[in-house]
Order: C-alpha cells, then sequence, then structure tokens
C-alpha cells in the first residue's frame, strides 16, 4: 500500500512547474496594468488616497502572511514525507505556549489594520465644508442623472467636477437600490430610494474618468455608466455657464424639423428642454449636445448612433424605460438632428 | 421507543424492490447517499450555469445570451452552489458520517432526518422547476430588496425564489434539530464532548449556525412573500418601509451561512491530515475552541456586507472591529493543521492532496478578506470581482476542496471500493490549476475596476485579456470533475475492494465493515480517546500497550439488535407540502387542498407507531 511509483511524484512536479512556467509567460506577455481606467488602485482624490493607503498596508502583511503560511505549508510536505519504513512518528498533542503566541501574534496584527481603518473611516465620513461644491445625484433604472442646485444645472450621465474643490454627493434613488462608484476617484457609495447619501471628496487630478453603477439593480444593471470630467482651473467655470445658457435655437432645416416633432410628441412627456417641455422621468436634454456619450455612457454621440437609439432603445439598452415611439427614417433623423444641435 | 415493528438488518430490500426500499429508507447511511448523489447533481446544474456565464464573459459586447439570461444564471448559480450543493454535500457528511463516528447505530430521529432529504429535493425541484416556466429567479442570490417587489420583478420568478427557499430552510432546520439531538445524546460510551472527533465538532457548532441563522432569513422571506402576494409594505420605501431590512435580515442569517458552508470541510480537513501524517491534530481543543468562536462571531459580523449602504463611522468601525476578530481563530485554526503535519509522516493520498488544497487556497481567500474587512478598503472592492475572487477562494478553494477531500477519504468506507490514485490525483492537479486560472486572475479584475452581476463590458477597459484566462480556466474545472465521475465509474465497476480501514485511520467508522452493515456497530464500542481506533491498533505513543480490537459480536447479539423500519410517511408528507406550496403559484384551492393533505401526513407521519397502551382496539 505505500509502495510508491516513481512516475506520480514525477508527474505532479512536471504539471506543477508547467503550471507555473505558464502563468509566469502569461504574466509577463501581457502584464498586469494597473493603469487602466477604471483601476481602484490609481487613486486621483484625497478619498482615494487615504483608503489606498490602508489597502497597500494589509496588502505587504497579507503578502508576508501568505509566504509563511504557504511557505510552511510546502515544507512540510518535503520535510515530513512518509519514507519507506518510516516509524510511526511521535503522537504529539499540542504546545500551549506555541498556540498561545500566534493567537496574539494575529491579534497584534490585526490591530495595526484596525488602528487606520477606523482613522480613515472617521476621517472620510466627516460633514463636508460649508463651501463644499454639492452635487444631487440621482440613480434610475438605468441611468444617471446630476443637479448641482447652486448653479441650476441639471444634467445627465456626465459628470462635470472642478479639481481641487471638495465635492459633496448627495446620492439617492426613486427605484432600487445603484451603488454610485468612480474608481479612479475613490470607493463607492449606495444610492438607496428614500435616503439620502453622502460622499464627499475633493478630486486632485484633471482627466476623463468612468464610472458605473455597482449594485446589481436589474436588466441593464450593466449598461448603467457614466463619464466624469474633472477640469483643470477655471476651465469648470466655462462648462457651468455653457450649461447655464439657454438651450440654443436650430439653424438647419433638418433640426428645425426635429424639433417641431419634438414638442409634438410624447418626447416631452418624460424629457425637459428649456422653453419646449418639462418632462421629468428622463434625462434633462438642454444640452444634450455637448455630452460626449449618451444612454448612460453606452454609445458616442453621434447621429448614426442617436437614429438607432430613438428607433428601438431597449435593442441598444436592454429593458430601457423609454418607449419605442414608433419614429422611422426621417422623422427620427430630425430627432437626432435637434438633440445634437442642443450643444 | 417505538420498535414495536421490529426490523431485522440485512431484510429491507428483500420484500419490496430496490427502488421502494430507497424511498422509504430511514437508514441514515441511505439518506447520506441520497443526499450525496443529489447535491452532486445540482453541483453540476450549477457549474453548467457558470460554464455558460463565463463563455458570455470571455470577451467584451459578448452577445452570447441576453441580460435577462445572465441575470438568471447567475442568481440561480449562487442560489444552487449554496443550497443545493455546498450544503446537502456536507449533509451527506452530517448523515453518514456523524453515527459512525459517535458510535450510533442510526441519528436520533430516523424518520424526521429522510423528511429533511425529501423536503430538500421538494425545495431543490421547486426552485429548479422555474426554468421550465422561463422565469427562473432574476435578482441575486442575495435577492436585495425591493428589487424583489412586484413592481420591479413582476413575474413569477421571484416567488419561486421565495418559496424554494423557504421549503429548503425548513429541511435544514429539521436536520439541524436531528444532529444537536443526535451529538448530544447518542454518543458511545465514554465519549465525552472533548473526546468527540473533530468533523463532529465542527459540524455540531454548524448545526447550531443553522437553527439559529435560518429563522432570520424566514423572518426576511415571509415579509418578502407578504409584500409580493399580499400587498404589504415592508420592503416598499414609497410606502414607508425599508429596503435595508431585508439586508439586514439576509446577511444575519447569510454570514454564519459563510460558516455554516465551511465549518463541515474544516472538520473534514481536521480528520484527513492526522489521518495522513499519522498523528494526532495538533492542538484539538484549541481548534474546537476556534470552531465555537468562529460559530459565535459569525453572528456579530453580518454588517460588513453592507460597508457601502451608509450606516455611519460608529456601525462601520463595530463590524470592521468584528470582522478582524474572526479572522484570529480562523489563522489559529490554519497554523493548528500545519502544526498537524510537522514531524509526522506525511503520505501523499488523494484526500490528503485536497485538504493541502484546502489550507493553501483557504489561506487566500481569508487573507483577502482581511483586505475587505476595513471598510475604506471594502468600499473600492465590494460588488468588484475582487470579492468574487474573495469568495470562491473560500467557497471552492475551502469547502469544496474540503468536500473532495471528505469524499476520496470516506469514498472506501461508504461503497467498499478504494478510487483510483492516479485519476485522483489528475482530478487534484486540474481542478487546482483549472480554480487558480479562474479566480485568481479575478482579484485583479476586480482591482482595475470591474463590477459583479454584469453581462457584458466594454472593450477599452483592459478586462478582456484576464476573463478569457477566467473562463479557459473554469473549462480545466469542468474537466477536472469529468475526471472525477470517470473515476467512480470504473473503480465501482472494477476496482480495488477498501477493506475496513484502508487509510490507517484513528476513528470508529474504521473500526467496521465497508461498507457499514445496517445497524453499523455490532457492539457499541467504549471510547477512551479522541482517537479510540488508534489506540486500539497503536497505542497512545506514550508507552500504553494497544488496546486491541475488541471480540467479534456473536450471531445471537447481532439477531437481536432493533433498527427503525422503513416508512413512506416523510417522503408523502414532502410531497404534500410541496404540493400545498406550489399551489401559492397555482390556486388558492391547491394550497387549502395541499395544506389538508400535509396534515393528513403529519398526523399518520406522527401516529405511524403509536399504539394504545392498552391491548384494546387494533
Amino acid at each position: 500500500m505505500t509502495t510508491r511509483l516513481p512516475s506520480r511524484p514525477r508527474f505532479a512536479t512536471v504539471l506543477l512547474l508547467l503550471t507555473v512556467l505558464v502563468l509566469a509567460s502569461a504574466c509577463s506577455w501581457v502584464g498586469w496594468d494597473w493603469d487602466t481606467p477604471m483601476s481602484t488602485v490609481m487613486p486621483k482624490s484625497d478619498f482615494g488616497k487615504m483608503t489606498h493607503e490602508i489597502f497597500m498596508l494589509i496588502s505587504w502583511w497579507t503578502l508576508g502572511i501568505f509566504i509563511l503560511v504557504e511557505g510552511a505549508l510546502l515544507y512540510c510536505c518535503w520535510r515530513f514525507r512518509d519514507r519507506p519504513g518510516a516509524p510511526i512518528p511521535k503522537q504529539i498533542h499540542g504546545n500551549t505556549p506555541l498556540e498561545v503566541s500566534w493567537t496574539i501574534a494575529f491579534a497584534v496584527i490585526l490591530l495595526i489594520f484596525v488602528i487606520p481603518t477606523i482613522r480613515v473611516i472617521f476621517k472620510t465620513q466627516e460633514a463636508p465644508a460649508s463651501t463644499a461644491l454639492r452635487v444631487e445625484v440621482v440613480g434610475r433604472q438605468w441611468w444617471w442623472e446630476f443637479r448641482y442646485p447652486g448653479l441650476r444645472i441639471t444634467t445627465a450621465n456626465e459628470l462635470h467636477l472642478p479639481v481641487g474643490q471638495t465635492v459633496a454627493f448627495h446620492l439617492n434613488a426613486p427605484d432600487v437600490i445603484h451603488s454610485f462608484w468612480i474608481p479612479q476617484l475613490g470607493g463607492k457609495r449606495d444610492v438607496v430610494p428614500h435616503r439620502v447619501n453622502q460622499l464627499v471628496m475633493t478630486p486632485d487630478t484633471p482627466g476623463e474618468y468612468p464610472g458605473q453603477c455597482a449594485e446589481y439593480c436589474g436588466m441593464s444593471h450593466a449598461n448603467m455608466r457614466f463619464r466624469v470630467v474633472v477640469h483643470p482651473k477655471g476651465e469648470f467655470e466655462q462648462w457651468v455657464k455653457a450649461q447655464q445658457a439657454p438651450p440654443v435655437e436650430p439653424t438647419d432645416a433638418l433640426a428645425q424639423q426635429g424639433k417641431t416633432l419634438f414638442a409634438q410628441s410624447a418626447c416631452v412627456g418624460c424629457h425637459a428642454i428649456s422653453g419646449v417641455s418639462a418632462g421629468v422621468l428622463g434625462p434633462n436634454l438642454n444640452h444634450f449636445g455637448s455630452r460626449k456619450m449618451f444612454a448612460a455612457g453606452l454609445m458616442a454621440t453621434t447621429a448614426e448612433n442617436l437614429t438607432k437609439w430613438i428607433e428601438n432603445p431597449a435593442h441598444m439598452k436592454p429593458g430601457a424605460l423609454m418607449p419605442n415611439l414608433g419614429m422611422k427614417g426621417e422623422q427620427s433623423k430630425a430627432l437626432a438632428a435637434y438633440l445634437l444641435s442642443l450643444k | 421507543m417505538a420498535t414495536h415493528a421490529a426490523f431485522m438488518p440485512g431484510t429491507e430490500a428483500k420484500s419490496h424492490g430496490v427502488l421502494w426500499s430507497w424511498i422509504t429508507t430511514v437508514d441514515h447511511k441511505r439518506i447520506g447517499i441520497l443526499y450525496g448523489t443529489s447535491a452532486f447533481f445540482f453541483f453540476l446544474v450549477g457549474g453548467v450555469e457558470a460554464l455558460i456565464m463565463r463563455l458570455q464573459l470571455a470577451r467584451p459586447d459578448s452577445t452570447l445570451v441576453g441580460p435577462q439570461a445572465y441575470n438568471e444564471l447567475f442568481t440561480m448559480h449562487g442560489t444552487t452552489m449554496v443550497f443545493l450543493a455546498i450544503m446537502p454535500l456536507s449533509a451527506s457528511f452530517f448523515n453518514y458520517m456523524i453515527p459512525l463516528m459517535i458510535g450510533a447505530r442510526d441519528v436520533a430521529f430516523p424518520r424526521l432526518n429522510a423528511l429533511s432529504y425529501w423536503i430538500f429535493l421538494a425545495g431543490a425541484l421547486f426552485l429548479n422547476a422555474s426554468w421550465l416556466f422561463g422565469v427562473a429567479p432574476d435578482a441575486g442570490w442575495f435577492g436585495y430588496a425591493n428589487l424583489t417587489s412586484r413592481q420591479f420583478s413582476p413575474t413569477a420568478s421571484i416567488d419561486f425564489w421565495v418559496l424554494g427557499l423557504q421549503i429548503l430552510g425548513i429541511s435544514s432546520l429539521m436536520a439541524g434539530f436531528n444532529f444537536i439531538v443526535t451529538i448530544i445524546n447518542m454518543r458511545a460510551p465514554g465519549m465525552t464532548l472533548m473526546r468527540m472527533p473533530l468533523f463532529v465538532w465542527m459540524s455540531f457548532v454548524t448545526q447550531f449556525l443553522l437553527v439559529l441563522a435560518f429563522p432570520a432569513i424566514t423572518v426576511g422571506l415571509i415579509l418578502l412573500m407578504f409584500d409580493r402576494f399580499f400587498g404589504t409594505l415592508f420592503y416598499a420605501p414609497a410606502g414607508g418601509g425599508d429596503p435595508l431590512l431585508w439586508q439586514h435580515l439576509f446577511w444575519i442569517f447569510g454570514h454564519p451561512e459563510v460558516y455554516i458552508l465551511i465549518l463541515p470541510a474544516m472538520g473534514i480537513v481536521s480528520e484527513v491530515l492526522p489521518t495522513f501524517a499519522r498523528k494526532p491534530l495538533f492542538g484539538a481543543p484549541v481548534v474546537i475552541y476556534s470552531g465555537i468562536m468562529i460559530g459565535f462571531f459569525g453572528f456579530g459580523v453580518w454588517s460588513h456586507h453592507m460597508f457601502s449602504v451608509g450606516l455611519g463611522p460608529v456601525a462601520d468601525s463595530a463590524f470592521s472591529i468584528a470582522t478582524m476578530l474572526i479572522a484570529v481563530p480562523t489563522g489559529v485554526k490554519i497554523f493548528n493543521w500545519i502544526g498537524t503535519l510537522w514531524g509526522g509522516t506525511v503520505r501523499f493520498k488523494t484526500p490528503l492532496f485536497f485538504a493541502l488544497g484546502f489550507i493553501a487556497m483557504f489561506t487566500m481567500g481569508g487573507l483577502s478578506g482581511i483586505m475587505h474587512a476595513s471598510p475604506p478598503v471594502d468600499l473600492q472592492q465590494t460588488d468588484t470581482y475582487f470579492v468574487v475572487a474573495h469568495f470562491h477562494y473560500v467557497l471552492f478553494g475551502g469547502s469544496i476542496f474540503g468536500l473532495f477531500a471528505g469524499i476520496y477519504y470516506w469514498w472506501p468506507k461508504i461503497t467498499g471500493r478504494l478510487l483510483d490514485e492516479r485519476l485522483g490525483k489528475w482530478h487534484f492537479w486540474l481542478m487546482m490549476l483549472g480554480f487558480n486560472a479562474t479566480f485568481f486572475p479575478q482579484h485583479y479584475l476586480g482591482l482595475i475596476g470591474m463590477p459583479r452581476r454584469i453581462y457584458t463590458y466594454a472593450p477599452d477597459l483592459g478586462w478582456y485579456f484576464w476573463n478569457l484566462v477566467s473562463t479557459i480556466g473554469a473549462f480545466v474545472i469542468a474537466v477536472s470533475i469529468l475526471v472525477f465521475m470517470v473515476n467512480v465509474v470504473r473503480t465501482q465497476r472494477s476496482g480495488p475492494t477498501a477493506g475496513d480501514d484502508p487509510w490507517d485511520a484513528r476513528t470508529l467508522e474504521w473500526s467496521i465493515p465497508s461498507p457499514p452493515p445496517v445497524y453499523n456497530f455490532a457492539r457499541v464500542p467504549t471510547v477512551h480517546d479522541r482517537d479510540p481506533f488508534w489506540l486500539q491498533k497503536h497505542g497512545d505513543g506514550h508507552g500504553g500497550k494497544p488496546a486491541g480490537r475488541p471480540a467479534p459480536a456473536s450471531a445471537a447479539e447481532i439477531k437481536a439488535i432493533h433498527m427503525p423500519p422503513p416508512s413512506y410517511w416523510p417522503i408523502l408528507l414532502g410531497a404534500a407540502f410541496l404540493f400545498m406550496m406550489s399551489g401559492a403559484l397555482i390556486s388558492i384551492y391547491q394550497v387549502v387542498l395541499g395544506g389538508l393533505l400535509t396534515l393528513y401526513c403529519m398526523f399518520r407521519f406522527a401516529l405511524e407507531y403509536h399504539r394504545p397502551p392498552s391491548g384494546g382496539g387494533h
């Protein structure tokens, strides 16, 4: 029963080495690129940086423990492997001093994690200064509305922020639970119906960062994305000015036709365009043409995409609550032209 | 008590067919096998669901399955693996091994045990019947309110889920009470609590978690059922309800549930390591106390699933500290297992490979768990693939590896035949390779921002390559499971017989024939140590002589053993109950009729062996 075929350990070793080799070559070939659009380890705000410090602290310690445990395991397997004719080993039942000491060691290591953790919890959940920019975030199935009450701006799926300015996000949802998350700017916070959650941060690097709903919220949860633009100093004010301006009047014929069509159709029931309609269920379209992406960050704002969207929203975003209004050919093209003109 | 209809061992299958003998069985070993085979079947179902998901995610903007199907797949994958695969697979070991390990002839309530199984099967079939009607549950295994309300989930999908889980909960509660009573009352003479084998200890803790945690989710489910069927507003924010109530109730159940899934595997590993290192478990009392501590603290950490909900800094801190605390007994266990190997003579058989795999992989899952025990870090990691990786290292790398260690370890005892070592090691290495290829990259994917429960992703986020690797890994796991199945089929046809004690093991179940006779122990043993069988064979290792095997029982003694007779009331009661529950989706009349049938069956079940005290009447 204890005789061992020489091929067995060799086979296992070969397979193990092969695995390591394949994985190692795969890693070196592709690499682990950490600087990706939704990376959580490239923090670009004070909030993200505080979190990241704790993450790195725990990571290094756990890496050490990992090497210790797996090393001890492999060492035991090699050192104490059964050899032919080995006697029954000494029947050791335990070693109290040893067991007490490693229990205490664990507790001490965990204390090293707990102290900065609690410090950061309280620091990041302090009430924001009164000078903070207030942004109301409304999560809906399946898109995002952003309101700047102090600036009288309402927009959708595209969040604009000034660099170096503290932002206080007030999060709310009219339907189900969502979660507001901009990985490069820091951790997420759930958006809970009939409850106002808060998230405070100060972005410190200008750039464009994708965001996404992180709490499963139904059919098109995967398509509930948004875009964040952190503007360099001065640029944010220009954006604010452009957004505060009334929507432009279309000049070319097709867009004018689109405007008429918009005003006469069911579009007005859900969408607001100052001076045209005042719907509140769908995204505000005042400056739709200025947004780079639409349909919750799903598509680039082009005439072609927009036409397809108007003709069959649920085809582009499954489950989309915007109904198919039966717009065809010229009609959808005219609507697209009008919306694109709303820079 | 009720042993009027005395049942002679070995006569079971003779009067009726084999099928009849299985559906009326109250033998804990047969029920264990029923649990095991059902669980393995649902493990395959959940596995296929996982493979389809992995195919969908293999590349960005994939259109293999739509969002609806994908949402159903991840909901059913989670629900199936937790409730229909890992839990019943553990229950299979509870059933088969606990009586054998404590020197008992059966569990305390054999017919209740059979009823637990049939109700489990009813719940499992009910839940999966939703596929046939094209309304599989689609709100996630955690079923967060208020997405589960009629307003946002108008089809019957959530109804199947709510009712299915309630049926399964009843089964778990009955089994839990049964094993608590069994372990407390039916241990062989001399087996004090501290002499109980570690698997029995960890199972014992698990049963308490079951009976204390399931009421929480039952309350949660009943409120949800009321919301959906009768228009109450417990979770409806617009009506003054609170969707967060569901999260609290769910996780007060959900976190102990994690330990319900892992503790039995920890128990198995604590049996396998001493056997193959030929040494007693290092610091067994500490391992036992750690198990109890884990079970106890398990009830005080639920809100670490809710750090992103916005509970405030005080709650976040408290639950963070509690969660970190639970890492202490867990870490202690890992060191004690390594201490068990230290100084032993380690024999590399397949069960040991899986037990070592358990330690290696569970350690990684535990360490990543410490990371999101810190709420600020968790805010970045929760609901991302980092968490998916974490809990698969715990539940697959932990529970599934541990359960396979148990399968390879006890298979010869259960079937009388050894599984093939060569195929077993192929199974292990392929599973190890596939598992790490599948789930290790998911840590990275989570850290670069890939959220959970998304059916599609954009190509420009850097997620493509490692998702593809993960998909390939999942298929390697599937191949490893096929190797296991080939192993089972081949060795059952023509494998070497095992004998009573193929591993030179330490506990009582190895002192009886393989497979064990219906009555388990011809003569109930007297126990003097945690490793009674080792003591009989090898002595205590400190100069004490081997105690020697007790003399075999005589034919007359065996003839005098009374075993509980078979009963068809458990399966009938299970069927009546299923009929009543499915009525909730069909017609109120079916509910009433089913309720009456259930009551009737309960009545007959209860009075099956009741005889009037005097000789009159029947």
